[in-house]
C-alpha cells in the first residue's frame, strides 16, 4: 500500500510530464528533432511559416545583408545567387525562394571559422521575391530581398 | 553512381575562398515521368565542409537547390598545407567526400 507520500509524488511526476507533452505537440517542437534536417522548414510554403517552423522571429529589413541576384533570370533551373552579412556573430544563413513549391532552399550553419558569404544555385518556379536571412548568435533575424524575373523560352 | 565533387581554393592572406560543384541529379520531385507519374525527390539533403578534421560549415538543402550545384564559401584562418574535406548526404542515403590540400 503506497504512503501519502509515495501517491503525491506519483501523481505529480505523471500530470506534470502529461502537461509537458500536451505542450510539445500543441508548439510542435519535439525537442529530439531540434538537430536532425529541419523536414517542415524545408516544407512551408510561406517565409511566415519558415521561420515558425524553426523558432526564428520575423526577420526585419537589413543594409547589412546583401543579396546578389540576376534581375532576368534566362535559365530558371540555375539561377546564381550571391548573399552575406556584414554583421558580426552571425550563426545562420538562410536563402528563400517565395512562390517555389517549397520556400526555404538552403540553411547554412556558420561556425567562426566561416565568412557569413555564399554563393548557390537554385530552381526557380516562377518570377517571384527571394529572401537572404542573417540570424545572429542573439537569435536576431534580418533580411534583404530581391525580385527576380524569369524568362520562359525568352519570348514570354 | 555518385561522380567525384570539384573543389577550387584560392588563397588571399589567411582567407581561402572554396568554390564546389557537386554531380547530383537534385530532382525537384515536381516533376512528372512520360506516364503523369510524380519522379520522386532525390537531392543532397547535407553538406559539410571541415578544416583539419574540424567542421567549419554545415549546410542542409532542399530539392529546390539546381542540379549539379555550385557552393561557394569563405574559410578564415587557413595556411598552405591544411586539408579542406568537403562532404555531401543526400536524401537516399547516398554520400561523397573529397579532399584537397591548400597550396
Amino acid at each position: 500500500m503506497p504512503t501519502r507520500r509515495q501517491y503525491l509524488q506519483h501523481t505529480l511526476r505523471h500530470s506534470s510530464l502529461t502537461v509537458m507533452t500536451a505542450l510539445w505537440a500543441a508548439s510542435g517542437l519535439w525537442p529530439e528533432l531540434t538537430w536532425a534536417y529541419e523536414k517542415s522548414a524545408f516544407e512551408a510554403q510561406s517565409p511566415a511559416n519558415v521561420y515558425k517552423a524553426l523558432g526564428l522571429p520575423m526577420p526585419v529589413a537589413s543594409k547589412d545583408v546583401w543579396l546578389t541576384a540576376p534581375e532576368i533570370a534566362e535559365n530558371a533551373a540555375v539561377v546564381r545567387l550571391s548573399f552575406g552579412c556584414t554583421l558580426p556573430n552571425i550563426r545562420r544563413m538562410m536563402l528563400l525562394v517565395e512562390k517555389n513549391p517549397a520556400d526555404l532552399s538552403a540553411m547554412f550553419t556558420l561556425t567562426e571559422w566561416v565568412e557569413p558569404n555564399f554563393t548557390t544555385t537554385v530552381k526557380m518556379a516562377q518570377s517571384t521575391d527571394v529572401f537572404a536571412v542573417a540570424v545572429a548568435a542573439d537569435g536576431k533575424a534580418f533580411f534583404a530581398k530581391k525580385e527576380v524575373k524569369i524568362t520562359l523560352g525568352g519570348c514570354g | 553512381m555518385v561522380e567525384p565533387m570539384r573543389i577550387r581554393t584560392q588563397l588571399a592572406g589567411d582567407k581561402l575562398t572554396v568554390r564546389v560543384l557537386m554531380q547530383h541529379d537534385m530532382e525537384s520531385g515536381q516533376r512528372k515521368d512520360a506516364v503523369g507519374k510524380i519522379i520522386p525527390a532525390w537531392h543532397i539533403q547535407d553538406v559539410t565542409a571541415q578544416l583539419n578534421g574540424r567542421t567549419v560549415l554545415q549546410a542542409e538543402w532542399g530539392p529546390a537547390v539546381s542540379k549539379n550545384p555550385f557552393l561557394q564559401f569563405v574559410v578564415k584562418s587557413v595556411k598552405v598545407g591544411d586539408k579542406l574535406s568537403l562532404n555531401w548526404k543526400d536524401n537516399r542515403g547516398d554520400s561523397r567526400t573529397d579532399e584537397v590540400t591548400v597550396s
